[in-house]
């Protein structure tokens, strides 16, 4: 893995990383644009998403007056963390130094250390909402977070790393191989991405209906480039999801090496296979209608049973024979 | 032998075993009748589809028919005629919840690692590469068992059988490439009978109890009023 800690590995990776946070708003407008079309409406732009950031970025930030300091610093650290998971996810090419120094644990972390604040954020005005949406969004993280690693645990066992770009590595070499393992993994991995992101049928990403909203629960009180970087850091959350799916699970296509050329190929094989999954979603999400925030328990321990499953499977129908 | 080494067809077969792994989860988690006996048809034909690559994979002719069987009784008769069943019990949109759902899904995950335990010593002692579905199988039967113990419905309980049912036909055709043809048919009669019987027996409960809670059967009497009545 050292010899990814060059110069030019780590030009790649902060290329990579910046990358990710100029792609994000372009999947969530994709997304959007595809579930107005499926809903028969005309649809904002697919670089609309980019617009209302700089709208927001450009705007005053107001602060109630009962905020603490952390209220202001929760923005930058919430995105700062979204953004190094993000990072650590292989885009285009898998030899990247910083995914040799942060594995797949690593990145977990990460997000719930951007979840904490998140959460912390939420209740510091002292809102009503606020305090709502934060305890919701932390039962979600609290169930889907065992799934989450669970499904992660059956990939290592089978590529024996923690490390996304040895598990990347690992499948590129063996082929194709059905999995019973990686089909549960993946379901249960699907679940939870959909569950953490924040999309229907778990949370509304486009309500500020009370009873329903979780993520935007914890956003009433943040404007201007606050509330811009705290929705950035939402979409290059979904974009990392949709990235650590497409990219593990089905990691024909990515690059490797240093190459200009397989650095092309790599960015327009992962902005397809993103473009199929953001449709996917948008399919998902016209078809399904929003759950109740008192099955999204039951939604969870289905990812569980699933990436549990995944688990069990490896070790009955892979290892033992 | 690692699972790299197997042929297409093979991981197929493991796929598929696994799927009706999952599909016995489901069965004993689904709360409404109707998608349960949906997902009862899944497993059957799952079941017949893993029967079916067997015979592809390893060239054993004889299993097509056995394939052919499963779908058109599992997937299709008994299912249609369960279907028909609730529809004239009027139970279309009966749901039933089980106590603590988790507990009954993590005892049946337990269930599954015991027979992956219980099946070990034979999957080190013979090497091919459906041995290990064994495990799955006896898992499949073992599920439908808890089925059977914590569903307080009828037609639940009907449904965890022919799913054991399931189990069992997935070990034969898995680990000794399927059962004699004489036995099969016997098999595939006994459980179509066992289903025609099941139906008047409902019929029966119904009119008896006018309910398919069977644990309404424990009880001696109807209501404390009667108790009083006899007791003078």
């Amino acid at each position: 893995m050292d010899h990814y800690l060059t110069l030019p590995g780590w030009g790649l990776a902060v290329f990579q990383s910046l990358l990710y946070i100029a792609l994000a708003p372009l999947l969530v407008g994709w997304v959007r644009k595809v579930k107005a079309r499926l809903q028969n409406r005309h649809g904002a732009p697919v670089l609309q998403a980019y617009r209302d950031l700089y709208k927001l970025l450009a705007k005053e930030a107001r602060v109630a007056h009962t905020a603490s300091p952390l209220f202001r610093a929760a923005p930058y650290i919430v995105f700062t963390a979204t953004w190094m998971a993000a990072a650590t996810v292989p885009l285009l090419v898998v030899d990247l130094p910083t995914a040799a120094i942060a594995d797949i644990i690593v990145l977990v972390g990460l997000l719930a250390l951007a979840r904490v604040f998140l959460a912390l954020a939420g209740m510091d005005v002292g809102t009503a909402f606020g305090g709502m949406g934060a305890s919701r969004e932390m039962m979600i993280g609290a169930l889907a977070e065992p799934a989450m690693l669970m499904a992660v645990f059956t990939l290592t066992m089978t590529a024996h790393s923690t490390n996304l770009s040895s598990v990347i590595d690992h499948h590129l070499a063996e082929g194709f191989i059905l999995r019973p393992s990686y089909l549960f993994a993946l379901g249960g991995m699907v679940l939870v991405a959909i569950a953490e992101t924040g999309r229907i049928p778990v949370d509304n990403p486009t309500t500020h209906l009370e009873l329903t909203m979780i993520h935007e629960a914890m956003l009433l009180e943040y404007s201007g480039r606050h509330l811009a970087l705290m929705e950035w850091a939402a979409q290059v959350k979904l974009l990392l999801y949709g990235t650590l799916i497409a990219n593990v699970f089905l990691p024909w296509g990515i690059g490797r090496g240093m190459s200009a050329a397989a650095l092309g190929v790599g960015l327009a094989v992962v902005l397809a296979k993103l473009a199929a999954l953001g449709a996917g979603l948008a399919v998902g999400e016209t078809v399904l209608a929003k759950m109740r925030l008192f099955r999204a328990p039951a939604f969870l321990n289905l990812a569980l049973l699933l990436s549990l499953l995944g688990l069990l499977s490896h070790v009955i129908l892979e290892v033992g024979a | 032998m690692s699972l790299t080494l197997l042929p297409l067809l093979q991981q197929l077969v493991l796929v598929l075993a696994a799927i009706v792994l999952f599909l016995s989860f489901v069965l004993l988690a689904q709360t409404r009748l109707i998608s349960a006996i949906h997902a009862f048809a899944w497993q059957g034909g799952l079941v017949a589809a893993v029967t079916l690559v067997v015979a592809a994979a390893g060239q054993m002719p004889h299993l097509y028919f056995s394939a052919a069987l499963t779908l058109a009784l599992k997937a299709l008769l008994i299912p249609w005629m369960l279907h028909r069943l609730t529809r004239r019990l009027k139970l279309e949109r009966h749901t039933e919840s089980l106590q603590s759902p988790t507990l009954v899904t993590m005892a049946a995950v337990a269930l599954v690692i015991f027979s992956y335990w219980l099946v070990l010593p034979m999957i080190q002692a013979e090497l091919t590469f459906t041995r290990n579905i064994v495990a799955v199988s006896l898992a499949v039967v073992l599920i439908g068992l808890l089925m059977m113990v914590f569903r307080t419905q009828a037609v639940a309980q009907v449904l965890g059988f022919m799913s054991m049912e399931n189990g069992l036909f997935l070990a034969a055709v898995s680990a000794t490439g399927g059962m004699p043809l004489v036995v099969e048919l016997g098999v595939a009669f006994d459980v179509l009978v066992a289903m025609v019987l099941f139906g008047v027996f409902f019929l029966q409960i119904r009119e008896s109890i006018d309910s398919l809670d069977v644990d309404r059967l424990n009880r001696l009497r109807e209501t404390p009023g009667e108790t009083g009545a006899e007791g003078q």
